[in-house]
């Protein structure tokens, strides 16, 4: 005998007592079309649920801050009457089940999120997380998503300039891909819910593509529940990309703001036509009455559900005029794209959804968006905090070959050179990027100004899962000191919060505290919280991913041309350390993978000693001071001053014998708020200067120059081959020529 | 600038993606761009046409080969006959191979992958519109952003293209020497550009307009850009 189905809102993804409190909004049973409109709106993607409680403790204002959280997208004043436009989301569960296609949709939904501000997107990056490549599946997960990235990204001419990638056991189930779009509009034009007026009587007009089976049940089935053995079988809630039509969306929306043709315009992502119509509506605090029949088809018989929770790609709904109709038809035809009215704004709040003549849904449009469930989730640490559970590296002895661990931890493919990944995707198009994935943070000049756009994104996974309070402060720490190090101001942070199984206490208090860690560095460094996305249940099998916020981070450079390098220049320069290295292996690379150990307290954050770092940086760049400057993080110092000698050609010659530290220690510690700067000798003393004002100590390493990287007896090796090991290591992992 | 007087078209098909920066290129080395849309009849009488980078109609069927019926085409393929000097830039390129005013066909990267990277090219032929100021032999550094950019030719198309001169440009390294390692995509003979008989028309995989501002990248495009606008001025005392 087979078991009796589960009863249909436990299908779609509602719990009991959710479906209890449908009954208690609509006053009666819900019909099998209204399950599906809350099955998607209720679910953790949409509704944010159970981080909504947390995520309004961040900091989310700021002088700069022209949109906050709660938008498609937040927005930034850069001056000039500019806005900066940016986001970060994830399409991980997608691209667990079908990397391409799961990673070229993620690109396409998020430049959709940016176009519906109104604005042209000008840049993307791409964190990725994966398990290790010696594993074939992950290899094939990790290709898949890699040329997904480029195949849509590269077709719609918006440049991909960065991302870092990173490989953990943790992610051979639950892959991480993430995905952050930047863009650029007058502030004067931003399309937000202040700035455009929707009427009762208003049409709404669903633009682009045409809505086929795919996607449905993306964000209950896929996004808000973990994979398990079954998973395979939800590829068809995988979506299906169509990059040329993503273009031409671009275009004609861009085109229909310009014009002023618009009284709202919002994308379709999750959960489709259901949650484009009744955010749009409640929005602007009305009702719609909504026309399923309207609604142009890719394949007959489609049901009420299947339309309303499609997840096609490549639409988007305009809220219009009437009386601009026909104009708004004109700018789609021009670029190949339908346009059709599927429903009309009303007074009141009621969702009215019809088909096939017949109602198949009337519900208060609110009771979808604004009223929908949220939870304090039990929370609760373990009972041993997880950075006391194994031996602290820190203290353990070393007796290794300190050239053998050097060479482990540059080739390691957390910190070997990704060029074999960044050289797929287009990052030059649009003709504005002055630096790419070489660069510590991007840089994307603003057309018709000097300003430039410093865009970095960083997770701490690893030291998150010792310490998820230290892990996303170190993410904010460090993604503002990547973008400092180029010179830039850091502005504004956008997240993506990729954690396990909210329903579990553990998972719950890892999210918890990786939010109180966000907030306290957001407000230390003065980078208020725009927006951002949140990326439950990444688990499989009981075992979750770390806790791992990735924090996608802008900063300002006034001009463009004063940006610093990362590499180092030329011969003759001073080398220093500006910051200092204590004893701090826990949670480093070195600890990982020399020692065989993810372990220990990470290393400590002062973020009175960031910030100071990061006003040196600026301040020194600003006069044209420094050379170059390079963050120093994973891998430590030793890996620091390798990769400037690799990106800029120079060899050095330095000592790290200051630091009175184990040899292994000075080399591979990870102690925070450090850089590593070169200076032309004319500039010492303005450099030692300025570090006196900031309150930052400066060390001086050593000198630039010559073909070999020297350090003191430790290292004495040809930049050449530094190169060759790190451009290397990927591409021989992935048996793919370099 | 001398050459201020030039007007150069840049045309956007659907999914055309480096038109904006091909104006600005133009611009840059002190011409007039202007706009020319795919679905016109209207060059709006401009001095030299570049079809520009892009993924025309995504390139679904092949690439170019949508774009090549456009309705500018037809004019297109009309100034050219008239002498006017074309451009074709990667898309552009595939453009013409696929309408037939360029031989040869671009397929996919021997390595099937996207690649994204500066690469050095040395000019063979200064009997063109776009080559008219520099020196056969001279190297210069363009990048290249690609999926489909192999060249290919038939073995009598290839030895009328060799005899003939045609070659504009072939991937070497910064010292001319043309060899493998030097060729980032498999291209029979390295080669990266071809021209028609009359030198009017060429195509390129690599893109010239991305290196033209030194801010932003390389400059070996400056060259290309000049001879355009040079030839262009030429059309227009004509």
């Amino acid at each position: 005998m087979t078991e009796a189905p589960a009863p249909l809102h436990r299908q779609l993804g509602l719990k009991d007592d959710e479906h209890e409190r449908i009954v208690a909004t609509l006053g009666r049973e819900p019909m099998p079309a209204e399950l599906a409109m809350y099955g998607a709106m209720w679910s953790e993607h949409c509704s944010y649920k159970s981080s909504k409680i947390h995520l309004k403790t961040l900091p989310t204002e700021g002088p700069a801050v022209l949109v906050g959280p709660g938008q498609d997208a937040g927005a930034v004043d850069v001056g000039d009457g500019i806005a900066v436009v940016f986001k970060m989301e994830s399409h991980s569960h997608p691209s667990a089940v079908e990397p391409y296609q799961g990673a070229a949709t993620g690109v396409g939904g998020i430049v959709r999120d940016i176009i519906s501000m109104g604005a042209r997107p000008v840049a993307l990056l791409d964190p990725l997380m994966f398990g290790p490549l010696t594993d074939p599946r992950n290899r094939w997960l990790f290709t898949g998503v890699v040329t997904g990235i480029g195949g849509y990204g590269n077709c719609i001419g918006v440049p991909t300039v960065g991302g870092e990638i990173h490989f953990a056991d943790v992610h051979t189930a639950n892959p991480t891909v993430d995905v952050m779009c930047v863009g650029i509009a007058r502030a004067d034009k931003l399309a937000t819910s202040t700035s455009l007026v929707a009427r009762a009587g208003s049409y709404m007009v669903l633009y682009g593509a045409s809505t086929g089976r795919d996607g449905i049940g993306g964000v209950s089935m896929l996004a808000s529940a973990t994979l398990d053995d079954s998973s395979e079988e939800s590829r068809p809630a995988v979506q299906i990309g169509d990059p040329f039509a993503g273009k031409l969306l671009i275009e004609a929306s861009l085109e229909l703001i310009e014009r002023g043709l618009l009284e709202g315009l919002q994308d379709l992502g999750g959960a489709g036509i259901t949650c484009a119509v009744s955010e749009s509506a409640a929005r602007a605090g009305m009702g719609a009455t909504l026309d399923l029949d309207a609604v142009p088809l890719r394949q007959a018989g489609m049901e009420a559900f299947e339309i309303l929770t499609s997840e096609s790609q490549e639409r988007m709904l305009a809220i219009v005029n009437p009386a601009q109709l026909t104009a708004v038809q004109e700018v789609c035809a021009k670029w190949g794209l339908d346009a059709v009215v599927i429903a009309e704004l009303v007074t009141g709040g009621m969702l009215t959804v019809t088909h096939a003549g017949t109602v198949v849904a009337e519900v208060p449009a609110r009771s979808l968006t604004d009223e929908a469930p949220e939870y304090d989730r039990p929370r609760e640490a373990p009972a041993v905090h997880p950075s006391e559970v194994g031996d602290d590296p820190t203290f353990m002895a070393f007796n290794g070959d300190l050239d053998q661990a050097f060479w482990s931890v540059l080739r390691s493919p957390n910190i070997a050179s990704k060029r074999w990944v960044h050289q797929q995707y287009d990052s030059i198009v649009q003709g504005q990027t002055v630096a790419g994935a070489g660069s510590d943070a991007a840089v994307v000049r603003v057309p018709g100004t000097m300003k430039g756009l410093a865009l970095s994104t960083d997770g701490k996974g690893r030291y998150g899962s010792l310490d998820p309070y230290l892990g996303a402060a170190h993410a904010v720490a460090e993604a503002a000191r990547n973008v400092a190090v180029t010179g830039a101001t850091p502005l504004a942070i956008t997240n993506c919060l990729n954690f396990g199984n909210p329903e579990r206490p553990e998972v719950m208090w890892q999210f918890a505290e990786a939010i109180r860690g966000m907030g306290d560095a957001c407000l230390a460094l003065g980078s208020p919280v725009t927006g951002g996305n949140v990326s439950f249940y990444n688990e499989a099998a009981g075992s979750a991913i770390w806790p791992t916020p990735v924090i996608g981070m802008l900063g300002l450079l006034a001009d463009y041309r004063l940006r610093v390098p990362t590499g180092f220049p030329r011969a003759g320069l001073a080398v220093y350390q500006l910051g200092e290295t204590f004893a701090e292996l826990g949670g480093g690379e070195f600890a990982e993978v020399v020692l065989g150990v993810v372990a220990g307290k990470p290393p400590a954050l002062d973020l009175a000693r960031e910030s100071a770092l990061i006003a040196l940086l600026v301040a020194a760049a600003g006069e044209d001071v420094l050379a170059s400057a390079h963050d120093c993080s994973d891998g430590g110092v030793a890996i620091a001053l390798a990769e400037a000698a690799i990106e800029g050609g120079h060899g050095f010659a330095v000592t790290l014998t200051g630091a009175d530290l184990p040899a292994h220690v000075a080399m591979f510690s990870e102690s925070a708020s450090r850089a590593v700067v070169s200076v032309n000798p004319e500039q010492e003393a303005r450099l030692l200067e300025l570090a006196g004002a900031h309150g930052v100590p400066p060390t001086r390493l050593g000198e630039t120059g010559g073909p070999r990287a020297v350090i003191d007896e430790m290292l004495d090796v040809t930049v050449d081959k530094l190169r060759e090991s790190y451009e290397g290591a990927l591409p021989a992992l992935l048996g793919e020529p370099a | 600038m001398a050459a201020a007087g030039a007007r150069v078209g840049v045309v956007t098909f659907p999914g055309s993606l480096d038109d904006r920066d091909a104006l600005d290129a133009v611009t840059f080395m002190g011409g007039t761009g202007v706009p020319l849309w795919h679905a016109s009849h209207d060059l709006q009488g401009v001095d030299a046409v570049v079809l520009p980078g892009g993924f025309s109609y995504g390139d679904y069927l092949r690439c170019g080969a949508i774009a090549g019926k456009a309705a500018l085409m037809q004019e297109i393929r009309a100034f050219a006959e008239r002498g006017g000097p074309v451009l074709g830039i990667c898309n552009g390129f595939q453009i013409l191979c696929e309408s037939g005013m360029l031989p040869g066909a671009l397929i996919r990267n021997r390595s099937l992958r996207f690649i994204c990277k500066d690469v050095w090219l040395r000019v063979e032929s200064s009997q063109t519109a776009v080559t008219a100021g520099m020196e056969p032999g001279e190297t210069i550094e363009v990048p290249i952003k690609h999926g489909e950019g192999q060249f290919v030719a038939t073995a009598e198309q290839l030895a009328e293209i060799e005899s003939e001169g045609r070659v504009v440009f072939r991937y070497a390294t910064a010292d001319g020497l043309v060899d493998d390692d030097a060729n980032p995509n498999g291209s029979v003979g390295n080669i990266a550009g071809v021209r028609n008989d009359r030198g009017n028309v060429v195509g390129l995989m690599p893109h010239p307009e991305h290196a033209v501002d030194p801010d932003v990248g390389p400059t070996g495009g400056q060259g290309m850009f000049a001879s355009l606008l040079a030839a262009a001025l030429e059309g227009v005392a004509r």
